[in-house]
């Protein structure tokens, strides 16, 4: 018999959309090829579609109602429940991150860290909004009438290769109640849909974040003309392609904004809207 | 016994009228190239004639604008500043009587409206503004805020003088200088105001007052010495500035058209809704992008609130504007006229039922009776478009849910009120509205202190209040511990 040990062949990971909680493939069949830094093959991500773009839209509609709903301490606890699911697989995201990016894994580490850290900062944030952004409005007459923030409803993004700027768009669109498409571009779909397992395994309501993996240059111009996006964070794209985003966009005057690498509630309130409610005063 | 009213007209010999108007850039009256009649609604009387600011007008006004921002107001300290914004606000407390006749000339709204809702608001959105000049700090914008530099402004007819203090005052206050185009009908207090700006001796350039029409506005929107567009008026427009600045670095405001909605549950006290709903729709002709132009009534009161309104309807006075016991003036142009009446006959066409107490209305100028349409449906045009008049539309539903759903229902959330005497089943509406107003047993009320803008298409931004100054300030550098 023969007793010589055979190498183990590795079980690779097929790769999928992230839509309302599920994997499905593009419905289109496309995939597009990712390789390493030394050009070898890492995976084939699916190619998002415009269908698959307006599948995801559904889910997060359909999403949004209920998540705004939660409350903010629920929320809170869901955003943190993210990081310590990241956490527990900080590993396997640095190692995607150096397959897939020209990054050291020092650094990868480092980014692995700050994405973590960025989640619970963000937890933070959910029930202080209010008190930063808010006022009671001392009007002339006799009613009571003060101003809340609510969420915008669905806000698209093209995230940024850089991964912490990837969660930092997600995280500050979701904090307040709003649901989100995130367009995914290049290698860093690898860990993107690594993070999509995370988000399956953190409690949070299906549709709130959905991921599509692809080219921004075909889906950045058909998410700015979707009508039932409300904002859109372009981070992501290069500034050429800005104003015929803006443009697009402006057919149902979607909110659209772009940031810096920088964390800063600004980003938050920037897909927010501002409520004033007068109550009249009397007995 | 009868119960006429005699005729209470209040006099306009405190208000002078010049035969022609230049335009105010730099400090002084320029003389404008061409010109164009400026009417009184109510009459068809010419009052003025307005100059039609072109390319080279605006290229003016900017330069003077950006002159005595670099020059002068942005060197200014924000004490300093916030004093020129006080003595504008005295000034027009001052001759509040000269704006109120001059705006209800020019405008056709009742003086009962411009003397006691449109001037003190005015002043009183000078005087607001006039204190957070140097407590800009305190914004929730970060350390030391910066304004943009030049702000072009673009109001709207329905509230002329208003809107040009909700424009100019905070953008003065956060430091910025201004190039502001008032509507084509409805330029006279705009170009009284800058006499109020030579009085308080505003230094020349901050405020600069182009007149014209469209093609005035789009030079300002286009014009690249400008950082900041602010503009009140119709969606359509609000969509094509948006694709205007789209390549720019250009910022912008918008407040734009709606299709409030205003909910009546079957516990409302109906007399004070009755008149919450004449306010809501009747105020200033209709011409109001907050008014309650859907009236959406609980099944089960349905009958007998449209009934009340039928009756506090036939009261309601139609006629002379600058008579005191008026309520309702004229529209603003015929323009506006045209398109109220085409829009009044699509809900017939739909087979929604119009009804308008008896009133006569003169055969001079530009008239239309209180209207009400009853068994609208949420598919009909007049459900779903700013129709800008004294035309209300009227819709049912059985369940508070079914309420809000029709409320949401437009592309617009400006603007929405709930009638109730439950106090938990109006803080559960509010909270499910979309829209960036409501009004919770009252209606169409405004305040320098609480912000107004709207959710969608009813545009970016809010004006008034802390939220207010986000609109002329870039946040200044953020403290606090990382």
């Amino acid at each position: 018999m023969a007793t010589k040990k055979e190498s183990r062949v590795k079980v690779n990971k097929t790769y999928k959309l992230f839509i309302n909680g599920a994997f499905p493939r593009s419905e289109s069949g496309r995939v597009f090829e990712v390789s390493s830094q030394n050009g070898s093959f890492v995976a084939n991500p699916a190619l998002a579609s415009r269908k698959d773009l307006r599948d995801a839209v559904v889910a997060a509609r359909s999403a949004q109602s209920n998540w705004s709903k939660a409350t903010a301490y629920n929320r809170g606890q869901i955003l943190y429940r993210i990081a310590e699911m990241l956490e527990g697989r900080a590993g396997q995201f640095e190692s995607e991150i150096v397959l897939t990016s020209q990054v050291t894994p020092s650094r990868a580490k480092a980014i692995v860290s700050e994405a973590i850290d960025r989640w619970v900062w963000y937890a933070g944030w959910t029930d202080k909004l209010q008190a930063v952004s808010g006022a009671t409005n001392p009007v002339a007459g006799p009613f009571f009438n003060f101003t809340i923030s609510e969420p915008q409803g669905v806000v698209a993004i093209a995230a940024s290769v850089n991964f912490i700027e990837f969660i930092d768009a997600i995280a500050a669109a979701i904090v307040s109640g709003n649901t989100s498409v995130v367009l995914v571009p290049g290698g860093l779909a690898v860990p993107a849909m690594s993070f999509a397992e995370v988000l399956a395994t953190s409690d949070l309501p299906a549709g709130v974040i959905n991921i599509l993996t692809g080219s921004l240059d075909e889906l950045a111009p058909w998410a700015a003309s979707h009508m039932d996006i409300d904002g859109f964070d372009i981070s992501g794209i290069s500034k050429k392609m800005h104003p015929a985003l803006k443009e697009a966009g402006a057919e149902n005057l979607k909110r659209i904004h772009a940031f810096g690498p920088e964390k800063t509630p600004s980003r938050i309130l920037a897909f927010m809207e501002s409520k004033t409610v007068w109550h009249s005063v009397g007995v | 016994m009868n119960f006429e009213y005699a005729p209470a007209p209040e006099s306009r010999s405190i208000v002078t009228i010049k035969p022609k108007y230049g335009h105010f850039i730099n400090g002084s009256f320029v003389a404008g190239k061409k010109h164009f009649p400026t009417i009184n609604p109510a009459t068809e009387e010419i009052l003025s004639h307005i100059a039609l600011g072109g390319v080279s007008d605006i290229d003016k006004a900017v330069a003077a604008a950006h002159k005595a921002y670099t020059k002068t107001w942005s060197k200014l300290s924000g004490k300093e500043r916030g004093k020129y914004l006080y003595r504008i606000a005295r000034i027009l407390q001052e001759r509040a009587r000269e704006f109120a006749v001059l705006e209800t000339l020019d405008n056709g709204k009742p003086i009962r409206e411009t003397r006691d809702i449109d001037i003190p608001l005015v002043a009183a959105h000078f005087f607001y503004h006039a204190g957070w000049a140097d407590k800009l700090d305190y914004a929730g914008l970060g350390h030391s805020p910066k304004p943009y530099g030049v702000a072009g402004q673009i109001i709207p007819w329905n509230f002329p003088l208003l809107m040009l203090a909700w424009k100019v005052a905070p953008a003065l206050a956060t430091g910025n200088t201004v190039v502001l185009k008032p509507a084509e009908t409805t330029s006279l207090t705009a170009l009284l105001f800058a006499e109020v700006c030579q009085q308080a001796e505003l230094p020349d350039g901050v405020v600069n007052i182009v007149t014209g029409d469209g093609s005035t506005g789009a030079a300002i929107v286009n014009h690249p010495g400008i950082q900041k567009i602010a503009f009140t008026g119709s969606t359509d427009v609000g969509k094509k500035i948006a694709r205007a600045i789209a390549a720019t670095d250009k910022k912008a405001t918008l407040e734009l058209g709606g299709k409030g909605a205003n909910i009546v549950f079957d516990d409302a006290p109906i007399d004070e809704t009755v008149e919450g709903i004449v306010n809501g729709i009747f105020f200033n002709q209709g011409h109001v992008c907050c008014a309650g132009s859907r009236l959406i009534l609980q099944e089960s009161v349905a009958d007998e609130v449209i009934e009340k309104l039928k009756v506090r309807m036939a009261k309601i006075r139609v006629g002379d504007p600058l008579d005191k016991n008026t309520d309702l003036g004229a529209i603003n142009s015929k323009e506006q006229l045209i398109k109220i009446k085409e829009l009044s006959a699509i809900g017939d066409a739909e087979g929604a039922q119009r009804w308008s107490p008896q009133c006569e209305l003169s055969t001079k100028g530009f008239w239309f009776a209180p209207t009400i349409f009853t068994g609208v449906t949420q598919a009909n045009r007049i459900a779903q478009e700013e129709i800008f008049g004294p035309v209300l539309s009227v819709l049912t539903f059985r369940t508070p849910q079914e309420a809000i759903d029709k409320a949401n229902n437009t592309p617009f959330g400006l603007s929405a009120g709930i009638w109730s005497e439950k106090g938990s089943r109006i803080f559960w509406a509010s909270q499910h509205l979309k829209a960036g107003v409501v009004w919770a047993n009252t209606f169409n009320k405004f305040d320098p202190t609480s912000p107004f803008g709207g959710y969608k298409e009813s545009g970016w931004g809010r004006e008034g209040g802390k939220h207010g100054l986000a609109a002329y300030l870039k946040s200044g550098k953020e403290t606090g511990a990382k």
